[in-house]
This record gives structure tokens, C-alpha cells and sequence, in this order.
């Protein structure tokens, strides 16, 4: 058993910078549309792979994570247009639907892609390691803590000083009273939708430049996902940012002291919060 | 995906009974011939039917008669499985001695989950348990030196005197036959009428006087514990144990057994099991992407039939006797 350290501790913080990314949009489709989205870490891992392809062809990552948001922003609107109106209200059927469509994905891209490991090429000045407080770290990962901020402002301004944001906002309370008022309140919800989506792809993009791309990549997101979302609460954008530290500094903590129960150690914690508080920390009844 | 109402509370008391009755003689019939009829391969499948019926049941215990969906209990089940393969092949213990305790482990996973998850409700549930059967798997998967990490382990639960096809499956047929019936005997029992009560209302039930908590928890290390004779089953019946064997696909594969045959109706999980397993078969033949086909048959039942074959059927009956 050895301690941590500071390197390990960033290691901690940026993979909880991911874990926000990704599980933000989860959390926002789960707190408005009440959709729990299981496709979530297919979507995850189809952004990975969108970013692989077009950042290695057009060599720019930028690129990359532009067509990764896109692509899968727009599958998000075939998924929610396509085929969950059919099931609109039921609340389980659209959770198990969101599963068979997650396996669909996952075994698309295995035939498209196959077994093998990818990783998306990150830009030049993002390579290499920053020397700081007598020691050397990956610039890559720094970058994507810094990003994980960035996302958290935006998103909070977002939905605390827009338009936009206020009837999302109301939409979570209280759809029916929104409706009323004369918004398209379907609109908002499809927007939600993909950009929760889009917010999944870019996560995968990111997260493939440092974790790697691989066929059960999604699984693995999506368990981290749910379990920041758990902790955190439904539709709970500081709820996730918690949950997403919490699960990322244990993640760190267990791989490094009890590499072969690293999942216990996350979820123990998590079983813990659910006893006394089964909304999570943050979460609100409907 | 409501539960079918059930032919009881339909009002006219003798004609659905008698109805059951004979689709239940028809259906142990079907299953007690069939092997007689088949290719020794298809034995084999027909094996493997008896015992995800009896994992899809005890999801239906939940699903159908308490309303919380799980999708834990195939990784409850590979507990039990990865126990008695571990027994007979690194302990070299005895088979019976094995899945004694690979049944005894399930059911205290399963109780261990009960007591984390019962507070829950809905899509709550539903992910919590989801949660909890990966644990299952990330452990299975990283613990190499006690279950053989990705390779898995390879057992020696089948006795020698049940090796071939046919006596076994006649074992199994029995044991599924009396599992089933204790099953049934279990959601007839007042017991499971108040779990259908909580079903329909727990704060009713809860102010009723009915222990809500303990009443769900009793339910969840039930269907863990036949969750357990199942694992325990197929791991005398495939020898070999991975961590696919826990993977959330087979919670999924058994829920989606459950629903297909529809979900509170218990006998169902036969007919589902039969339907998935036997596509898995015959899809198996022309393209190895059966994943794919799982995902597809999952929406395809999610948007059009939620209720399934049999609980379709009992509507149809209900609508048309007026």
C-alpha cells in the first residue's frame, strides 16, 4: 500500500474534471426530460471515436471535438425524435429503451472500429509535461481540469442568467405550468436533449486524447456517470460537480491503495450517501 | 410496461383458472418432451431455457410483483456461478457442497443490495441496482487471483453420472419444475398479495400497517436467492464462469426474458426465456452481431409490446370477455 501524493492527487482532480463533462449532461437530461438516459456512455464513446477520425485525418483537434459534439448532438436528436416520443411519460420504458439503444451503438462501433485501442490525437502544445511546484505533469491533463472549470461556468451562467436557463430551469419544476404560459416547452426539452448529448461527445473526445478509446469504454463512463449523478442528485449542476470530485478522488484513492476493489471504493461511499440521503446530496423530490 | 392485471381481480373466477391450468399442463408438456424431439445440441439450449427462465422469475418477483425493476440480479446470479466454480476447481471441493454455498453467497449479496436499495423507488431503483451489479463485475473482472480476471475459471461442477444431455436435463426440468412451483406458491401466498399491495401504493400499504421496508427487503433476498439456484444451475450446466457472466447484458437479458413473456405474470419468464434464447440461436447462425439484435429487441418490445406475449394474451382475454 503506498500514500498519495500530489501527482496522484491531480490525476484525481482531472479525471474529476471529466467525469463532470460527461455526467453533466446526464444529469441535465435526467432533471428536465426525467430520461434517464442509458445510452449515455455509447454516446460517450461515439464522440471518442468521431474525434479520433476526423482529428486524425484533418490533423486539428479542434476539429475533432467540433464534429464529435455534433455528431453526437445530432444522434441525440434522432434518439429523442426518432424513438423515444413513442414512449413519452413512461418513465421505465424509456429508460430500457435507452438501454437497447446504448447496445445497438456499442456493437455498431465494435463492427466500425473493432477491438483495438485508439486514442485521439492531442494537439502539439497540449503535449508534453508543465514543470510546477518541483515536478513535471501532463499539459493534456491539466487542459482538461481547466476545461471542466470552464464547462461548469458556462453551464452556470447558462442556467442561471439566460433566458434559456430560467425555463430550464422552470421546465424541471414544473413543465406543465411552462407549457401553459405559452412556451414551446417540447422545443426546450429537445434542446436539453442535445446538448446534454453533445456535452457527452465532448467528453469523449476529450477523454480519448488521455483514457484511451476501447469497446468497453462506455460501460465503465456511463457506471462513473450514474454514480456521480447518484451522489449528486437529479438535475443538479454543483450536485454533479461534487459527485464528480468525490468519485474521481476516490477512484484515484482506491486505484492506488486497493488497485484490485477500486470499484468498491467508490461505490461503498456512494451506498453510504443513498442510506441517509436517497435523492442524493443535492437532489430535490420531483 | 404496467403489470398485466391479474385473472383473479377480472371478476368471473372460473374460466381464466381453468384456462391457466391448461396452458400450464401444455407448457410443462412442452418442455418435458421436447428433448425427446431435438438434436442433442439443441438439448443443450433447451437446458439453458429451463434456467434463465427460473433468473427471469425471480426478476419478475421484483418486477412484476413488488414494481421496482432490477437489473442486478444476473450479476447476483454469476455470484452464485463464480462460487461454485471456484469451489469444485480451486478448492476441489464437492459440486453439491458448491452450489450450496455459491446459493448461499447470492443470497447475501442480494441481501446486502436489499437493504441499499429498498429506500428506492422507480428509475431510482433501477439505476442503484444497476450500480450494484457493476460493482459485482468491476470486482470479478480485477480480482484476477481469485477469479481469473478476464480469463475467467473453468470448473468441475457436472458429475460424471450427468454429463451427457438428456439425464441432465431431465435434472434440471425437475429442479426448475419444483423451483417454479415454490415460486408460484410464494406470489400466491398473502405475502405476495401485499407485495402487489405495495406495488400499487406503498404509502397506502405503509398506512396499513404494513412493514413497507422489511416487506421489500424479504422480496429482494428471495429473488436473489433464486437468482442464486439459477447461477448455480448454469454453472453446472456451462462449466466455465467469466466476468461476461456477471456483466450488466445478463441482468438485461433477463429482464428482457421477464417482459417479453410479460412482466407479473411469473409463467411467462418461460415463454420469454424460450423466445430470447431461441433468437439468440437463430440469429446466431447468420451474424455474430447479437448484441445488436439484443439492443433492437429491447426497443422494438419497449415501443410496441411492453406488456409482453402472455400479459398481451391476458389482456386480449380480459377485452374480449367484455
Amino acid at each position: 500500500m503506498s500514500s498519495l501524493n500530489t501527482f496522484q492527487l491531480l490525476n484525481g482532480l482531472t479525471f474529476a474534471a471529466l467525469l463532470f463533462i460527461v455526467a453533466s449532461g446526464f444529469t441535465l437530461i435526467f432533471g428536465l426530460l426525467r430520461i434517464v438516459n442509458l445510452a449515455h456512455g455509447a454516446l460517450y464513446l461515439l464522440g471518442g471515436y468521431c474525434a479520433y477520425a476526423m482529428a486524425s485525418t484533418t490533423g486539428s483537434f479542434m476539429v475533432g471535438i467540433l464534429a464529435a459534439m455534433a455528431a453526437v448532438a445530432v444522434t441525440g436528436l434522432i434518439l429523442d425524435q426518432g424513438l423515444l416520443r413513442f414512449v413519452r411519460g413512461h418513465e421505465l420504458r424509456q429508460v430500457l429503451l435507452t438501454l437497447g439503444v446504448g447496445l445497438v451503438l456499442n456493437d455498431m462501433m465494435l463492427v466500425v472500429f473493432g477491438g483495438d485501442t485508439y486514442t485521439v490525437p492531442a494537439p502539439e502544445f497540449l503535449q508534453g509535461a508543465l514543470r510546477f511546484a518541483g515536478m513535471f505533469y501532463p499539459k493534456y491533463r491539466l487542459f482538461v481540469l481547466a476545461l471542466g472549470v470552464l464547462i461548469f461556468i458556462l453551464l452556470w451562467v447558462l442556467l442561471n442568467k439566460t433566458r434559456l436557463g430560467a425555463l430550464i430551469r422552470a421546465g424541471v419544476d414544473d413543465p406543465e405550468t411552462i407549457a401553459a404560459l405559452g412556451i414551446n416547452i417540447r422545443r426546450i426539452f429537445l434542446l436539453t436533449f442535445m446538448l446534454g448529448a453533445a456535452l457527452a461527445g465532448l467528453g469523449g473526445a476529450v477523454g480519448g486524447a488521455f483514457l484511451t478509446l476501447y469497446p468497453s469504454a462506455d460501460a465503465e463512463i456511463l457506471v462513473f456517470s450514474l454514480a456521480v449523478v447518484i451522489i449528486g442528485g437529479r438535475g443538479s449542476l454543483v450536485g454533479a460537480a461534487v459527485g464528480a470530485l468525490m468519485v474521481g478522488m476516490l477512484n484515484t484513492v482506491g486505484q492506488v491503495m486497493f488497485p484490485e476493489f477500486a470499484y468498491f471504493v467508490i461505490f461503498g461511499p456512494m451506498a453510504a450517501i443513498l442510506a441517509f440521503r436517497p435523492l442524493g446530496l443535492f437532489g430535490r423530490t420531483a | 410496461m404496467t403489470p398485466a392485471p391479474t385473472p383473479a381481480a377480472a371478476g368471473k373466477p372460473s374460466f381464466m383458472p381453468r384456462l391457466g391450468l391448461a396452458a400450464v399442463i401444455l407448457g410443462t408438456l412442452f418442455f418435458a418432451i421436447a428433448p425427446l424431439l431435438v438434436p442433442t445440441y439443441q438439448i443443450s439450449i433447451l437446458t439453458e431455457v429451463l434456467i434463465y427462465a427460473v433468473l427471469a422469475m425471480s426478476v419478475d418477483i421484483l418486477a412484476g410483483y413488488t414494481g421496482r425493476t432490477p437489473l442486478c440480479l444476473g450479476a447476483v446470479f454469476g455470484v452464485s456461478t463464480y462460487v461454485t466454480v471456484y469451489w469444485t476447481s480451486t478448492m476441489g471441493g464437492s459440486p453439491y457442497t458448491g452450489m450450496m454455498l455459491g446459493i448461499l453467497a447470492a443470497t447475501l449479496v442480494a441481501a446486502i443490495f436489499a437493504i441499499l436499495a429498498i429506500r428506492t423507488t422507480g428509475v431510482y431503483f433501477l439505476l442503484l441496482t444497476l450500480a450494484l451489479g457493476m460493482i459485482i463485475w468491476g470486482i470479478c473482472l480485477r480480482w484476477t487471483s481469485v477469479t481469473g480476471g478476464e480469463n475467467g475459471l473453468r470448473g468441475a461442477v457436472r458429475p460424471a453420472e450427468l454429463a451427457a444431455h438428456m439425464p441432465f436435463y431431465y435434472v434440471v426440468f425437475v429442479a426448475v419444475a419444483i423451483i417454479t412451483f415454490i415460486m408460484w406458491r410464494f406470489v400466491r401466498s398473502p405475502f405476495g398479495l401485499t407485495l402487489r399491495g405495495i406495488r400499487d401504493s406503498d404509502s397506502r400499504m405503509r398506512s396499513l400497517g404494513y412493514n413497507v421496508s422489511l416487506h421489500m427487503f424479504i422480496a429482494f433476498t428471495v429473488a436473489g436467492v433464486f437468482a442464486g439456484v439459477a447461477g448455480a444451475l448454469y454453472a453446472m450446466f456451462n462449466d466455465f464462469v467469466s466476468p461476461s457472466t456477471v456483466a450488466l447484458t445478463q441482468s438485461v437479458e433477463g429482464l428482457l426474458m421477464a417482459i417479453t413473456g410479460g412482466v407479473g405474470t411469473l409463467f411467462g419468464s418461460f415463454i420469454g426465456a424460450l423466445a430470447i434464447i431461441g433468437l439468440e440461436n437463430a440469429v446466431s447462425i447468420y451474424t455474430e452481431r447479437w448484441q445488436t439484435v439484443l439492443g433492437l429487441v429491447f426497443i422494438f418490445i419497449m415501443i410496441f409490446a411492453p406488456d409482453g406475449i402472455l400479459g398481451g394474451i391476458k389482456t386480449l382475454l380480459a377485452r374480449k370477455r367484455g
